[in-house]
């Protein structure tokens, strides 16, 4: 079960990226974070602590659930619906460039789930996507602006990130078929 | 300004599935499933103050509002409810339905199926009504009241209240005034909330008392002061006036007289007390208009959250009652 990413390398690949924001944006005026439930939401507020080390400013920072914007529900005959949490933004996203930050990006459907929720909100300038992991394996025309680590994949294989808040501990552990109790994949 | 985020530290709930094809009563439901509505009508309330009031999550899918008695808010509640989850929705209202044609309800139904909708939700001046759809009917049905037997949505969106209030449903007082006699709304909230925990009340003139309450788990009394008396939530029911047949009292003066709730009656209650009403009120009657229009009030609380109550159960029961291992 290899560990891929400790919590060392987690943490300065997150101020990598904090920087490459605060570059390609000029600054961080403008900028709103949103993360997508549940891991998303906490990258997106360490990066926000990040840019506020960085550069002095708070930028809004915000938790979208997309459950209700899948594109597998009621795609199964019968099956129990998946659990659906609150998603919180409490600012405007009209004319902000929003960074919208997921863990793991695989097929590209969360992002496309979380591109339609967000547009519901308003009409934002740009929408950037960070992600700690990108491990491919793409089913949409999705790419992301900022990533952590290109972590090659097989399908079989599972993406595990743990993150403090959660789990507490900080690791990115890539995990073969039958280590992961049968279910194959990990992110989306 | 930074912007607060609740951190997502909610344990998984145990319960993570409605395993019913209907939601026919709150007796048929569990404490876990309980908090698994309440829980996804606190996510279905954000999206109801959204600039775009609508979420895609039941695309396609066909819901039949069948309703055999007059309503205003169950209705349009569900139908906005259906709406906002982008179902697409059918009223049937007695006026203009077959049934005054002489059809029965089972042919009703039976037709209504022919035409595939994925839900029926239906009211009844018959209790069983919903029991013996979901036995002809394939689709899910969702009971918005049955005759004198249960009303189960209601009761859910006043466990939303008082808990979204007070944090909490067990170990509150919770004392229910009113037409003891004739409401679905009673027996579905005294299911709810004796599953849930708390100290259930329930007061009336002793002509409005079904026989054998008692054995639900609840106090009764016919003294108001004494179900009032450090409650932390005070329900008033309406007065049928519809459904009164009998003499049940000598005249609504009188009722108010006696069992009315006042400012002056409320002293007793906790200083947080919450007045709730499932509605329509008759003023003057089982609520004077300084209490229903006053600040322990949440009766306009409770109709807002009747939305985001049955977007939750719509949704929860749209993935059907077989389940097999979470996709």
């Amino acid at each position: 079960m290899p560990v891929v990413m400790d919590a060392d390398r987690i943490g300065r690949t997150l101020t990598r990226i904090a920087h490459e924001i605060v570059e390609r944006n000029k600054g961080v005026e403008g900028l709103a974070i949103v993360g997508v439930r549940t891991r998303g939401v906490h990258i997106a507020r360490r990066l926000a602590r990040i840019l506020k080390e960085i550069t002095g400013d708070d930028v809004p920072t915000g938790a979208l659930d997309i459950t209700l914007y899948r594109d597998d529900l009621m795609r199964h005959a019968v099956g129990p619906q998946p659990l659906v949490r609150r998603t919180e933004i409490q600012f405007s996203i009209d004319n902000r460039t929003i960074l919208l930050v997921d863990d793991v990006l695989y097929t590209g459907r969360t992002t496309r789930a979380a591109l339609d929720a967000l547009i519901d909100f308003g009409r934002p300038n740009a929408i950037q996507l960070v992600v700690l992991v990108d491990r491919g394996h793409r089913e949409l025309p999705i790419k992301a602006d900022y990533v952590g680590k290109n972590l090659p994949t097989a399908r079989e294989e599972s993406v595990q990130v743990r993150l403090m808040e959660t789990d507490g501990t900080d690791e990115v552990v890539l995990q073969p078929f039958d280590a992961a109790q049968g279910k194959p994949g990990g992110g989306a | 300004m930074s912007t607060p985020v609740t951190p997502d530290v909610q344990p998984q709930p145990e319960v993570t599935a409605l395993r019913h094809k209907d939601l026919l009563g709150i007796a048929d439901l569990t404490p876990g499933e309980i908090s698994l509505v309440l829980d996804t009508a606190e996510a279905m309330k954000e999206v109801g103050l959204r600039p775009i009031k609508k979420v895609p999550a039941l695309r396609g899918k066909t819901v039949v509002n069948l309703f055999f008695e007059p309503s205003t808010r169950t209705r349009t509640s569900f139908e906005i409810a259906e709406k906002r989850l982008s179902a697409d929705t059918l009223n049937i209202a007695i006026a203009s339905s077959s049934v005054v044609k002489g059809e029965t309800l089972a042919d009703t139904a039976m037709n209504l199926e022919a035409m595939s909708p994925d839900m029926i939700v239906l009211r009844h001046a018959s209790s069983g009504a919903c029991h013996l759809l979901s036995r002809i009917c394939k689709s899910a049905i969702i009971n918005a009241g049955d005759g004198l037997h249960e009303h189960p949505t209601q009761a859910l969106l006043d466990a939303f209240t008082i808990r979204e209030r007070k944090g909490k449903l067990a170990g509150l007082k919770v004392a229910i005034i009113g037409d003891l006699l004739h409401s679905r709304v009673l027996r579905s909230n005294i299911y709810l909330l004796t599953k849930m925990g708390a100290d259930v009340w329930i007061c009336g003139p002793p002509t409005l008392v079904p026989t054998d309450i008692r054995r639900l788990g609840v106090q009764v009394t016919s003294q108001v002061d004494a179900a009032v008396r450090d409650a932390d939530v005070v329900m008033l029911l309406r007065i049928q006036l519809e459904r009164m047949e009998g003499a049940f009292f000598p005249s609504l003066r009188e009722y108010f007289n006696v069992f009315g709730m006042t400012e002056e009656r409320l002293r007793f209650a906790r200083p947080d007390v919450m007045i709730m009403h499932p509605g329509p009120m008759n003023r003057g009657v089982e609520i004077a208009s300084e209490v229903a229009d006053g600040p322990y009030s949440v009766i306009l609380d409770q109709v807002a959250n009747g939305v985001a109550v049955r977007m939750a159960v719509l949704y929860l029961l749209a993935g059907g009652a077989e389940h097999e291992e979470a996709a």
